[in-house]
């Protein structure tokens, strides 16, 4: 068994400088890989390049390094929920990339699995395509999109083993296998650490071999962004 | 003239069985309480879940399962759940038999508008631009005209575009659509709804062949 075990979350971001690029799984706030967002914040590295599906609320998740205006470029598919984020983006003070949601992921997949770039439909004939190769394939038209090329990228999973084998939750999964493996290292988040042989292998989401780092967060807030209820009637 | 639920009640019609459907945020999303109960449909949201049930009972959400709206939900039996690119094959893969989603714009020709203003809005495309890429059956959900009282079935999208030639049929509070090669054709009104308040409602092409029936929404 190879150990991917580290013991704290300073370790977890060790390495990460300034001027880098890294890929944050997360949907909204859910499965967001809080810990290590926490501790970018508290290292303090600038000028940062974050590829995240969203970019948090005000006040927690990615909008935490908004505040500190620690990121230069946001890589994102939808950014409604944060009114500090718009404000950067209006302003110019945050460069922003939007990218349809299914082509980040794809970007991210391409990545962990090898391949530098795939054709889509998806934005055909919008700003997307702009500056990009455009190709039919059976009487449709697709965009050549690139693989994301990242230095770290930060998960979360609801469980791993010390090999860095990882079981997610829910829809807490979203963009994190797709994440694992994508970046030059990749660093994961878990709400329960075992000894690697207590996850049964066959129900092992994403192979240790994806993940370089794995470590139990410390504690996890899980902010609901919309809590909607029904009565019990 | 129809509301939002009377909106989402009319496309529940649209709703066979066996399908997947995706909802998109605001009035799609009304859709699933109007669906018939004698057929089996499943709810595909894109951030990963397949199955999707009612919100959950006070106490009992669950910050691990929510909707593409970020809102808690709860699953279905048969449910699953599934990572990001897993979710776009599904969407890419034409693996989903129906799209429903809202629209700033929509133009004859089937383009689609819904995720900027600039200058003064930016929230994203999200999931929009593969879906409606992709998808073979898509109904648009929208007011048939926005808070100006401007048409938003246009000749030409003014908004930068969602998709292109993508959007087959429309149900607005004023009419049920389909978009044809020479344009918007008329398909059924809303309940007091003359056909005349249509025409000065849609600033694109419409068409208008024989006596226009009255929307059924039961």
């Amino acid at each position: 068994m190879i150990n991917k075990k580290i013991n704290t979350v300073q370790q977890a971001v060790a390495g990460v400088t300034d001027n880098m690029t890294l890929m944050l799984g997360g949907f909204g706030l859910c499965g967001i890989p809080e810990n290590a967002i926490a501790e970018l914040v508290k290292l303090g590295v600038k000028n940062l390049t974050c590829i995240s599906n969203n970019a948090g609320v005000d006040d927690f998740g990615l909008g935490l390094l908004l505040q500190e205006r620690q990121i230069k470029k946001m890589i994102s598919s939808y950014v409604g929920e944060n009114d500090e984020f718009e404000r950067q983006m209006l302003s110019g003070e945050l460069d922003v990339e939007l990218t349809p949601q299914g082509t980040l992921a794809e970007k991210c997949r391409a990545a962990q699995a090898g391949f530098p770039a795939f054709y889509t439909p998806a934005g055909y004939g919008t700003e997307v395509a702009e500056g990009k190769e455009s190709r039919e394939f059976n009487g449709k038209m697709y965009i050549l999109e690139k693989a994301y090329e990242a230095d770290f990228a930060f998960v979360k999973a609801w469980k791993g083993d010390e090999a860095g084998n990882l079981i997610f939750k829910g829809t807490a999964r979203n963009f994190n296998p797709c994440m694992c493996g994508a970046a030059k290292i990749t660093v994961a988040e878990v709400e329960e650490l075992v000894p690697a042989g207590e996850l049964d292998p066959n129900q092992v989401h994403i192979p240790g071999i994806f993940v370089q780092r794995i470590f139990q967060g410390e504690k996890y807030e899980k902010r609901i962004e919309q809590r909607t209820v029904r009565s019990r009637e | 003239m129809l509301d939002k639920n009377g909106i989402a009640k009319r496309i529940a019609k649209e709703v066979q069985d066996g399908y997947y459907v995706n909802l998109g945020i605001g009035i799609p999303t009304l859709v699933a309480n109007f669906v018939r109960d004698d057929i089996e449909v499943e709810f595909q949201s894109e951030n990963g879940v397949l199955g999707m049930g009612p919100f959950p009972f006070e106490g009992e959400e669950d910050a691990d399962i929510i909707n593409a709206g970020k809102q808690t939900i709860t699953t279905l039996p048969g449910a699953s759940f599934f990572d990001s690119a897993t979710s776009f094959a599904m969407i890419r893969g034409k693996h989903v038999d129906l799209t429903i989603l809202g629209a700033m714009e929509v133009s004859e020709e089937g383009d689609i508008a819904n995720w900027k203003i600039p200058g003064k809005m930016v929230k994203g495309m999200g999931g929009a631009m593969d879906l409606v890429a992709s998808a073979e059956n898509i109904i648009v959900a929208m007011m048939h005209t926005n808070k100006r009282g401007e048409s938003k079935l246009l000749k030409k999208c003014s908004l930068p575009l969602t998709g292109v030639g993508c959007v087959k049929k429309i149900v607005t509070n004023l009419a049920v659509l389909e978009v044809t090669p020479e344009g918007f054709k008329l398909l059924e009104r809303a309940p007091g709804v003359s056909v005349a308040e249509i025409k000065k409602a849609t600033e694109g092409n419409l068409l208008i062949e024989g006596d226009i029936p009255e929307m059924q929404l039961i």
